[in-house]
């Protein structure tokens, strides 16, 4: 086939993108369209009905992926989207939940309903893309900056102390939790499908390029210098322990998946306890909800 | 706990014994709220007990989430999952969901939010009376947009108003605030709950048009978007971000006059039909006293005895705070010497008496700084005083 | 050339819209056969991006369409001169 002729086909994942939004907002070089790209990959792969999955993304780069994505998709406020997920999980049992957003968001402003929504076992597939910064606001440092890094509110490099992702989650009782870089894609598709496919609260922590505020503070070069980065420093471990997986600035990355369990979800919980507690009396929550 | 008597609907039909806060509940369960998220904060909680209580016989959730941030945005989150909510907070809880009312706003969810007030500023007086959040109400959440809100004196009226808050915010697909206080929260009072079907309840504005094609902020012949919820195969989009009328972000400051021009319109635009007051021997009144809440039960004290003493008094009792009735507060203005507004702050709701009255006549502040509710003697004091 | 029975390595067409692209270069880094290569001139947004140097080493493995950030290239499966029913010399 000529080039010129190859323009009338369609990329396969225009289906599940509003197109009328592309291109995006995210800058040369940024991984969260790659992420985006894996997601869609495991949306097709699995044999959910699309019609019923949603996506809910909170503010930041990351949180832009709901206004791209051709599904039921929210963007909601600053940290909230696990809770506002939460609510459209618990109101709607049938449809399955995405949450899409960054690492500021989920576990900075968000932290604490990151935590309870593990403890709960709510059931949503939660992903997290961290660029170790907060880059829609020009950089400023996080809760995932490693230490030392330089950040536009830490010019002087980062002192603080960072959250390993997957050891909290592990800790506040998520029942799938892995890790990936953007350049493992299809393990972050692979990841996503299984998560997809199972109950509970699956936490995915995909650690994508940053290339015009974290990689440009620090000169790290462009996002194929970060890939690169990924490349040697990455280190596939599944099933490691959670508490050996901290991020140090440009130090060795610890990927694979960690932990998959089984939990009774929040819902579930629900119904059998009360079920058992107060009989036939109860009133089977869902039943009346999944038409 | 053992389970209650009510009609296959839920409702608790019949003569009760109620707190306010229970009767919130059951008003809301009555209105069919089948979702509650909600974070304990007296004296608030015992709505949220009730709801833990009862739902499970209804077929609902009850969630008790890690904080009002995340109760409000579960609220907002299972409007799009198709249910009528609610939640409970009182004034520090109030602040917390100051952000995501904004969002409410923004998205046109239907929800209903009861505070029952105490005493502030910060923590305060969590035991004790107030009515401070009047303007917090309207105006705690950035930007411009208009909420309504309900203001009930008495259980009863607790019970009677959520079934009203829900079908105001269902009619107007705005976030409907039911603003009580601490003294009518906690005080028993006779309610009486009629039959399911008596009861009028305003159902969802759903979209039934074809799939796919769903525009979430097309405005309707009445002004008033559709609703849909998830999982009907439209693949729509919302945000908190100025939008379009398929909810697509569309920043710039022609579409921005269009979008808060409706939020705000759609609720003045129709404040005639919204506003509720209660009047009592308006005509010929010299002295009108304007009161909402458990003020306007002491108030009733101070004009009686102005009314014994000769005076001629009227009164007005606000059940609907917000919008506020400007209009009707204007027509009355060049005919009374005063409005006299007892009220449980520092004078709040006073300053949208004396906007509407437009310098045609006098308007008396009887300002109380919470805690306990006023002394009617100080009431009466103003009246007189504002009769001479 | 013989191959076993009727199996042949896959080859791909590659689509590149040009102008989506953002010259980031992950696709021409990351193909295994150094298929792609960025070009000299601009498009629409200014970047560069990348051309086909050598489509018949393209193994199909998708790699450029997962990898790309901006859904600015992909690849399908190649039809054999047989299924196009078209001779060889046609092709450019």
């Amino acid at each position: 086939m000529k080039e010129e002729d190859r323009l009338e086909e369609k990329n396969p994942i225009e289906g599940l993108l509003r197109m009328d939004r592309i291109p995006h907002i995210w800058c040369p070089g940024c991984g969260i369209g790659t992420v985006v790209t894996s997601f869609a990959d495991a949306l097709k792969k699995t044999d959910l009905d699309l019609d019923k999955v949603a996506v809910v993304s909170g503010i930041g780069c990351t949180g832009r992926v709901a206004g791209y994505i051709k599904l039921d998709s929210f963007h909601t406020t600053h940290g909230r989207a696990i809770p506002y997920a939460t609510g459209l999980k618990l109101a709607s049992p049938g449809t399955k939940v995405v949450v899409f957003s960054g690492d500021g968001d989920l576990t900075g402003i968000g932290g604490n309903h990151f935590i309870h929504a593990a403890r709960r076992n709510m059931d949503l597939v939660v992903i997290c893309v961290n660029n170790f910064n907060y880059a829609m606001t020009g950089g400023q440092v996080a809760s995932t900056t490693p230490k030392t890094a330089n950040a536009s509110t830490a010019p002087y490099g980062n002192f603080e102390g960072a959250f390993s992702l997957p050891y909290l989650a592990d800790a506040a009782g998520a029942t799938y939790v892995a890790r990936w870089t953007a350049l493992h894609l299809r393990r972050v598709s692979k990841s996503i499908e299984e998560a997809l496919n199972r109950k509970g609260f699956s936490f995915i922590e995909v650690i994508t390029p940053c290339v015009t505020l974290y990689a440009r503070r620090n000169r790290l070069g462009s996002g194929l210098n970060l890939l690169k980065y990924y490349y040697d420093k990455s280190e596939i471990r599944h099933g490691a322990d959670t508490r050996d997986l901290e991020i140090t600035f440009q130090g060795k990355l610890t990927v694979g998946k960690f932990i998959e369990r089984e939990r009774e979800t929040f819902l579930d919980a629900m119904n059998s306890h009360l079920s058992h507690v107060l009989g036939d009396d109860y009133q089977l929550y869902g039943r009346c909800f999944d038409d | 706990m053992k389970k209650l008597k009510t009609d296959p609907k839920g409702v608790l039909t019949g003569s009760h014994y109620l707190d306010g806060d229970y009767a919130l509940a059951e008003g809301a369960l009555a209105a069919g709220c089948r979702f509650f998220a909600g974070y304990p904060i007296t004296p608030s909680t015992e709505t949220a007990e009730r709801f833990s209580e009862r739902i499970p016989y209804v077929g609902g959730v009850f969630i008790q989430m890690e904080d009002e941030l995340a109760s409000i945005a579960a609220l907002i989150g299972a409007v799009w999952g198709g249910q009528k909510v609610m939640t409970v907070t009182s004034g520090p809880g109030f602040s917390l969901m100051m952000e995501n009312l904004g969002l409410a706003c923004m998205q046109e969810t239907p929800l209903v939010i009861a505070n029952v007030q105490r005493g502030g500023p910060s923590t305060g007086l969590p035991t004790m009376t107030g009515q401070q959040d009047m303007m917090q109400a309207k105006y705690g959440s950035h930007g411009d947009y208009e909420i309504i809100a309900l203001s009930p004196d008495s259980p009863q009226e607790c019970f009677d108003l959520a079934i009203e808050a829900f079908n105001l915010s269902e009619t107007y697909r705005v976030p409907t605030l039911i603003m009580t206080d601490e003294c009518v929260g906690h005080m028993h009072e006779k309610v009486v709950i009629p039959e399911a079907d008596k009861i009028e309840v305003v159902e969802r504005k759903w979209y039934t048009g074809p799939k796919g094609e769903y525009l979430p902020y097309k405005l309707d012949d009445d002004g008033i978007p559709f609703l849909t919820k998830v999982g009907q195969g439209h693949r729509f989009h919302t945000t908190g971000l100025t939008r379009d009328e398929r909810g697509y972000p569309d920043l710039n400051a022609e579409r921005q006059k269009i979008v808060v021009t409706h939020l705000i319109e759609k609720i003045r635009g129709n404040a005639d039909k919204i506003i509720k007051l209660e009047e009592d021997q308006i005509e010929n009144a010299d002295v009108v006293v304007v009161s909402y809440g458990i003020t306007s039960r002491v108030a009733v004290r101070a004009v009686q005895q102005a009314r014994e003493a000769g005076l001629k008094v009227g009164t007005m009792r606000l059940i609907t705070v917000w919008p506020f009735p400007e209009k009707r507060i204007k027509e009355l203005a060049p005919h009374v010497k005063a409005f006299v507004v007892p009220e449980l702050n520092y004078g709040q709701i006073v300053r949208e008496v004396e906007r509407s009255a437009w310098g045609k006549t006098k308007v008396v502040s009887v300002p109380h700084c919470a805690g306990w509710v006023h002394d009617p003697a100080d009431i009466l004091q103003a009246i007189k005083e504002a009769a001479k | 050339m013989i191959y076993f029975g009727d199996k042949k390595p896959i080859k791909g067409d590659i689509h590149i819209d040009k102008n989506r692209c953002k010259g980031c270069g992950f696709c021409v880094e990351y193909c295994p056969r150094d298929v792609l290569e960025l070009s000299e001139e601009f498009n629409a947004k200014g970047y560069h991006p990348p051309f086909i140097k050598d489509e018949d080493e393209c193994c199909y493995c998708q790699l450029c369409e997962s990898i790309c950030p901006e859904y600015a290239i992909f690849v399908t499966i190649k039809k054999t001169k047989e299924e196009k029913g078209e001779k060889v010399e046609n092709r450019p």
